[in-house]
């Protein structure tokens, strides 16, 4: 018990790294994740072709890689970041990527009839997009969003590749300098506690929507 | 009134509408009848706008007018969908006075009143606070038809509005549709239910599938 009140203020320290990059790349991400997915949809094919590419990269690469490149390689044409801003980018890059396939996805699902339906009663495509698409969307992508949104709690570690204090870095220092695994066993739990706090959180929002079908 | 002058439509190669020639009188009720792939949704759709015509001209009221971009004046034509497709995620008011309040800038209370009087007058009265998933088939015909009249159509039209209906649900939209007419409403129905379509029409248009 001495040992863990004397390891937990750095694995404390360290999960609030893992909690920035976390709540900056869902702030951040999800807009972008429709904005994109909505530029997916239009029919301006150098629009959707530019963002298949894009998506093509992210999803097609490591985001250790992405991580890498954004930290190491930028600089060789450049553009400089801070340690934690190369995090953020990276994370932001690639997340949004898989957030707008999820949102291309529920934006498909909308039958062509209630873009129609909003034609015929002369909704402007903005109307119809903020009070019909988009609420049956976030509907529909809801699940999807909250399997994104548990693994970029986790993936969040990867930063340790370049060099930023997080949570599973501060665990492996305490595991490397003390030669136990209890650091790890506090990082584990601290992982559960973190996202089963997700889960309860999109589970309310679930609910929340499942007012209609 | 509305008349079409030498509505031609082609998908493709193929013509699907040719040179069709029609009028409809205010207050009356028209059917379009014909088989399965005569065109009869395609002349509705092109009538609302939802299709552009290759030629031919629209007339309302002996102005030339384009359904496809009639968005900012009022020639306002009313659409039926054969699946209605009410707005899943609003409550029954909330799909009746969306347009209403957004389009036509009534206020919620005006809005409100009104889709209170026409949910009424189709016997929706208790169903305003429920959701399309919690109607019947023949209550979400009713809802679509609600939900186009509160913006004041100068012509109301159905896509085969007896399609999924069961003989005595077939017999009530039947009612309602001659009670709107009775109270002046223009009205385009698309059927291939001839005897649903006798009973109701003033006037009748056969389409034939062209080859």
């Amino acid at each position: 018990m001495h040992y863990v009140s004397q390891i937990l203020p750095s694995l404390i320290s360290g999960t609030g790294m893992t909690l920035s990059i976390f709540f900056w790349t869902i702030i951040i991400a999800i807009p972008l994740g429709i904005l994109v997915g909505l530029g997916m949809t239009t029919k301006f094919k150098p629009l959707t072709w530019l963002i298949n590419i894009y998506v093509w990269l992210m999803r097609g690469t490591p985001l250790l890689l992405q991580l890498i490149f954004v930290f190491y390689g930028l600089p060789i044409i450049g553009v400089v970041f801070q340690r934690y801003d190369a995090a953020l980018f990276a994370f932001i890059l690639n997340y949004t990527a898989y957030f707008a396939e999820i949102f291309r996805g529920g934006l498909q699902a909308i039958p062509e009839g209630q873009y129609e339906s909003a034609r015929v009663l002369r909704l402007t495509k903005w109307q119809t997009l903020r009070k019909i698409v988009i609420p049956q969307v976030v509907k529909i992508v809801l699940p999807s969003i909250g399997n994104e949104v548990i693994n970029l709690v986790k993936d969040s570690s990867l930063v340790y590749v370049i060099g930023l204090g997080d949570l599973l870095r501060a665990g492996n220092v305490a595991m490397a300098r003390d030669v136990t695994l209890v650091p790890m066993l506090l990082v584990g739990v601290i992982y559960l506690l973190l996202t089963a706090v997700c889960t309860v959180v999109l589970k309310r929002m679930e609910k929340h929507y499942s007012f209609w079908r | 009134m509305l008349e079409l002058k030498g509505i031609t439509k082609k998908f493709g190669g193929k013509t699907i509408l040719d040179n069709i020639n029609l009028t409809v009188t205010d207050g009356k009720i028209l059917t379009i009848v014909g088989p399965s792939g005569a065109g009869k949704t395609t002349l509705l759709r092109c009538i609302s706008g939802l299709a552009s015509v290759d030629s031919g001209q629209f007339l309302l009221d002996g102005k030339a007018f384009d359904p496809a971009s009639n968005r900012d004046n009022d020639a306002v034509i009313g659409v039926v969908f054969q699946d209605y497709q009410l707005f899943p995620n609003l409550t029954v008011r909330q799909n009746v006075t969306l347009a209403p309040t957004m389009v036509l800038k009534q206020s919620a209370k005006d809005a409100n009143e009104e889709a209170e009087r026409l949910l009424k007058q189709l016997d929706l009265g208790d169903k305003a606070d429920l959701f399309p998933y919690e109607l019947s088939g023949g209550q979400k015909q009713r809802v679509a038809i609600v939900r186009a009249l509160a913006m004041h159509p100068k012509l109301l039209c159905y896509d085969e509005p007896t399609s999924a209906l069961d003989p005595d649900l077939r017999r009530e939209v039947q009612q309602i549709i001659v009670k709107l007419r009775d109270e002046g409403i223009t009205q385009i129905v698309v059927t291939h239910d001839i005897p649903f379509a006798e009973a109701i029409a003033d006037q009748m248009l056969r389409v034939e599938p062209k080859n």
